[in-house]
Formats: C-alpha cells, sequence, structure tokens
C-alpha cells in the first residue's frame, strides 16, 4: 500500500542492547524530566479568585438587551426560537399598550421569555438571527443551581439592569 | 528512686523519648500525605492541595478527620477478629521499627546523660529486619480476612513481592555488615561519623539495598499489592473509614522509617562532614545532627515520591524477575568482592 504521507515511521524492533536493558540510564532520564516539571509553570487556574481569560467570541449566558433609554429591544419575533437548534428558547407575545412606550421600543414585546440552560448549547445562532439587536451572549457561565428548575431562566435573569435606574 | 528495681528517671526518660519518637514519625507520615500530593502536583504541572489552611498545611487533618467520620464497614462474611487485626498488626509493626534507630547523640542534662536512641540494641538491624518481616502480616491477614478474591490476590502477591525483595535487601546488608563489623545502629553512625560514609565503600549495595526498601514500603514501581487498575484497590479493598487509614498511614509510616534507616545505614546517620571540626559544644552539636538525619530524611522520602511520579508500575513476572535473577546475584557479588577487599586489605 502506497503511503498517503511521508511522515510514517518504521517501529523499532531491534532486540534492546545491554545498556538499554539496564534501565537505568532510561530512569534517569525520566527521573529529569519529572525533574523539571517541578518548576515549570502551573497550569492551574484557582478558580474562584482567578477566572480563566476569555476570547472575545466567548459564548456564555445570555442577557436581553435594552436600548439606552431603558426600554426592552425583544419585539417577541421569535426568529432566536426557530433559529435555536437546541429549542431552548420560548416566548410570548404581547402588545404594547397605552402608556408602556418607555418600557418596550416596539409596538409588539415579549410578556414572557425563557432560555432552558440546561438545553441551551451556546451555539449563538439566537444571537446572530435576532434583528433587534436584542439578544446577546456574555462571560458569564450557567452557576450551580440545586434544581433543574433554577436553569430556565426567565426575563427577570435575562434583562440587562435599566440604565436610567442604575443612575 | 527505684521501684521494683526499676529506676523510675530511666523509666520516664525512655517513656518521653518512645512518645517523641511516636509522635515525630506520626506527624512526619500525616505531613507525607500531603508532600507527596504537593509533589505529584508540581510534577504534573499543577498546584496539590492549597484551600485547607495556608499551603494546604491543614489538609492532613482535614483527611484524618474524614476517615475518622466516615462508616465503618466490616463485610458480613469477612473474618471480623483478622479484619480489625490486619491493620492493627500494620500500623504497630510501622511505629515499632523507630525504637532502635538513633535519632541524635547524647544530649547532655546537668549530670545526666540522655541517648536520642531508645534502645541501643547490639542486634538493631536484625530487629529491623524482624519487626519489617513482621509488618507483612498486616498485609496477609488483612487481605486473607477480607474474604475477597481481588484483596486475595493482593495479599499474596504483597506476601511474595517481600520475601523475594528481602532476600536482596538482607545479602545486600550482609556486604555492609562485613564492612562495619557491627549489628548495632549507634555504632554504624560512630563509624561514618570518624570516616567517610558507608554509600562511599557500598554504592552498589547502597543501590541495591534502595531498591528493595522501594519493594518493601510496596511503593511505585513496585505497588503492586495496591494495583488500584488491576485489582480494584488492592488488600485493603474492603477496608473503609480509619481502618483503611490505618494502612495507608503505615504505608508512610514505613517510608519514613526506611529513609530514616537508609541515611542511618549509607548516608552517616545523624552525622555531618566536619560535624568535630566546627567546635561546637554537645547539646547543640546534638540538635544539628538531628537536624542533619532529618533534612537527609526528607531527601529520601521526597526521592521515594519523585520515583512514584516518574515511573509505571511493574509486572508481575518482572518484578520476580528483577527481584530473584538480578537483585539476588548483584548482591552476591557486591558480597563478593566485599569480602575479597577486606581480605586483601588485611593480609
Amino acid at each position: 500500500m502506497e503511503a498517503l504521507t511521508n511522515r510514517a515511521q518504521a517501529v523499532d524492533r531491534r532486540p534492546m542492547n545491554f545498556w538499554e536493558r539496564i534501565y537505568i540510564p532510561a530512569i534517569m532520564k525520566g527521573l529529569g524530566i519529572t525533574f523539571k516539571h517541578l518548576f515549570r509553570k502551573k497550569a492551574t487556574v484557582r478558580f474562584p479568585e482567578e477566572t480563566r481569560q476569555f476570547s472575545p467570541v466567548f459564548r456564555g449566558l445570555h442577557v436581553l438587551n435594552r436600548d439606552e433609554e431603558g426600554r426592552e429591544n425583544c419585539t417577541a419575533c421569535g426568529l432566536c426560537a426557530v433559529a435555536c437548534p437546541a429549542e431552548a428558547i420560548t416566548m410570548e407575545a404581547a402588545e404594547r399598550k397605552e402608556g408602556e412606550e418607555h418600557l418596550y421600543r416596539e409596538e409588539k414585546y415579549a410578556a414572557r421569555y425563557e432560555i432552558n440552560m440546561l438545553r441551551c448549547i451556546f451555539c449563538g445562532f439566537c444571537e446572530e438571527a435576532c434583528p433587534k439587536d436584542a439578544i446577546y451572549m456574555t462571560e458569564t457561565f450557567a452557576p450551580a443551581n440545586y434544581q433543574r428548575k433554577g436553569f430556565i431562566y426567565g426575563k427577570d435573569d435575562l434583562l440587562i439592569p435599566n440604565p436610567k435606574e442604575k443612575a | 528512686m527505684t521501684f521494683l528495681g526499676i529506676d523510675l528517671l530511666f523509666a520516664l526518660e525512655k517513656i518521653l523519648l518512645i512518645s517523641a519518637v511516636l509522635a515525630v514519625s506520626l506527624v512526619v507520615a500525616m505531613y507525607c500525605t500531603w508532600g507527596e500530593r504537593k509533589v505529584a502536583g508540581w510534577i504534573q504541572d499543577r498546584i496539590g492541595p492549597d484551600r485547607a489552611g495556608p499551603l494546604g498545611l491543614l489538609q492532613p487533618l482535614a483527611d484524618g478527620g474524614k476517615l475518622f467520620f466516615k462508616e465503618e464497614i466490616i463485610p458480613t462474611n469477612a473474618n471480623r477478629g483478622l479484619f480489625i487485626l490486619g491493620p492493627s498488626l500494620a500500623m504497630l509493626t510501622a511505629c515499632m521499627t523507630g525504637a532502635v534507630l538513633p535519632w541524635g547523640d547524647t544530649l547532655t542534662f546537668g549530670n545526666t546523660q540522655v541517648s536520642l536512641q531508645v534502645a541501643d540494641i547490639n542486634v538493631g538491624i536484625l530487629y529491623i529486619f524482624g519487626v519489617v518481616g513482621l509488618g507483612v502480616y498486616g498485609i496477609m491477614i488483612g487481605g486473607w480476612a477480607s474474604n475477597n478474591k481481588f484483596s486475595l490476590l493482593a495479599a499474596v502477591r504483597g506476601a511474595s513481592q517481600i520475601i523475594s525483595y528481602e532476600l536482596a535487601m538482607g545479602l545486600s546488608l550482609i556486604a555492609l555488615l562485613m564492612l562495619t563489623g557491627t549489628l548495632s545502629l549507634k555504632e554504624i553512625v560512630e563509624q561514618q561519623r570518624a570516616g567517610y560514609w558507608n554509600v562511599v565503600y557500598q554504592p552498589l549495595g547502597f543501590f541495591l539495598f534502595l531498591i528493595c526498601a522501594f519493594a518493601e514500603c510496596n511503593r511505585a514501581p513496585f505497588d503492586l499489592p495496591e494495583a488500584e487498575n488491576e485489582l480494584n484497590g488492592g488488600y485493603h479493598l474492603e477496608y473503609s473509614s480509619m481502618k483503611l487509614g490505618f494502612f495507608l498511614f503505615a504505608e508512610y509510616i514505613n517510608m519514613f522509617i526506611s529513609s530514616a534507616l537508609m541515611a542511618t545505614l549509607y548516608f552517616g546517620g545523624y552525622s555531618f562532614p566536619y560535624m568535630d571540626q566546627i567546635g561546637l559544644d554537645g547539646n547543640w552539636l546534638t540538635i544539628l545532627g538531628m537536624g542533619a538525619l532529618f533534612f537527609k530524611t526528607i531527601c529520601f522520602i521526597f526521592f521515594f515520591m519523585w520515583v512514584r511520579w516518574t515511573l509505571p508500575r511493574f509486572r508481575y513476572d518482572q518484578l520476580m524477575k528483577l527481584g530473584w535473577k538480578v537483585l539476588i546475584p548483584l548482591a552476591l557479588v557486591n558480597m563478593l568482592i566485599t569480602g575479597a577487599l577486606i581480605l586483601w586489605q588485611q593480609s
């Protein structure tokens, strides 16, 4: 059979000579390697105190965005739910009433918006699908919880704080 | 002050010394578990335990506490008496060996001289060999009484391994004893204090002794009696709670004692170079000497750990082959050469 690459190397099956058979040099070499590792830079990240540096495109937990005036961007079009391969997103739409213009940017909004973080595969398709810049993924990842229902994030968990109220 | 013909002061001195030796070996064994995990961590580019206390120094206490509070299970079909006897024997024999090691020279308090050796018996080395030989009963009885085939297999492995390597160990020691002409550990140290360390005269003997010490302590690469991935844990498979802790602890005490023994026999014990030239008076010199012995022991313990995290385990037939076909002939040759050299020097 013709080799696909020229990287293949034949295994050396020659019987070991005396020097190799007493193993001591090989053991010394191994000890040397492990000794060098004693002083290497440690790979450990002491988690709660230190966190790993994420790349700028890291896809963590979702947030629902607001505009500068603190109004919710989401218009409950459902494109994120359609795009979601894991079917983790569900929502209920409602119509904006008179006098709620300071709460919702569009005439239609999501009365209920839930993401099941156990189903979510953090692919980021929802973020890509959103025409209103309403859903974004952040650098935090899902914290532990005692119950499954704790992983279903509602609007309270997802909405970013109102920039107006914060000031 | 005598009671029933026993000098009470003498008894008090010995009791204090015994307690001190026991306490030291227990504490060292405790921190060996910490050290083992730290060394393993560093070698594998990790940090090791660092949560319990500064640098993880309280980790052994936490581990011990955990073991004490765990549920104690004695299997229904196990032999109850022997099941309890196993770890007790392992612990007992591990603690007994420290009695004849000279931990230092003499301390002087006023008129009394206190030797830092519990018992300077003239058959010190034989005593250690006897006790270490008994140590295998802990493994054997524990493994047998568990009524589990894996435990039994491990116990049989342990017994044959220790018997095989004790032979080579004894033979490598005979060469040393021919050189020193004494079985008393104290005298061996005093001889090295005056001259060179014994490792200079007996490099091959020391090397053989070191290998055999690894095997006697059931340490990697000879940890076949507790081969986790072959025997589901080894002879202590059915053990839980502090009885398991005793088995593991006995192993660390054995490691400490054999490190101290190697330092005593081959590396000058409590003596250090230029000990008698630096001109310190008795007590300080003794304390420094104790420090020296401790330092040497720690170095050996580190070596034990270093080897454990470097080498993979031997196969059983390789272990037996190494013991019987390599180490024993080499020890015999070493003995012959030593004998010839001694005869040549005398004539």
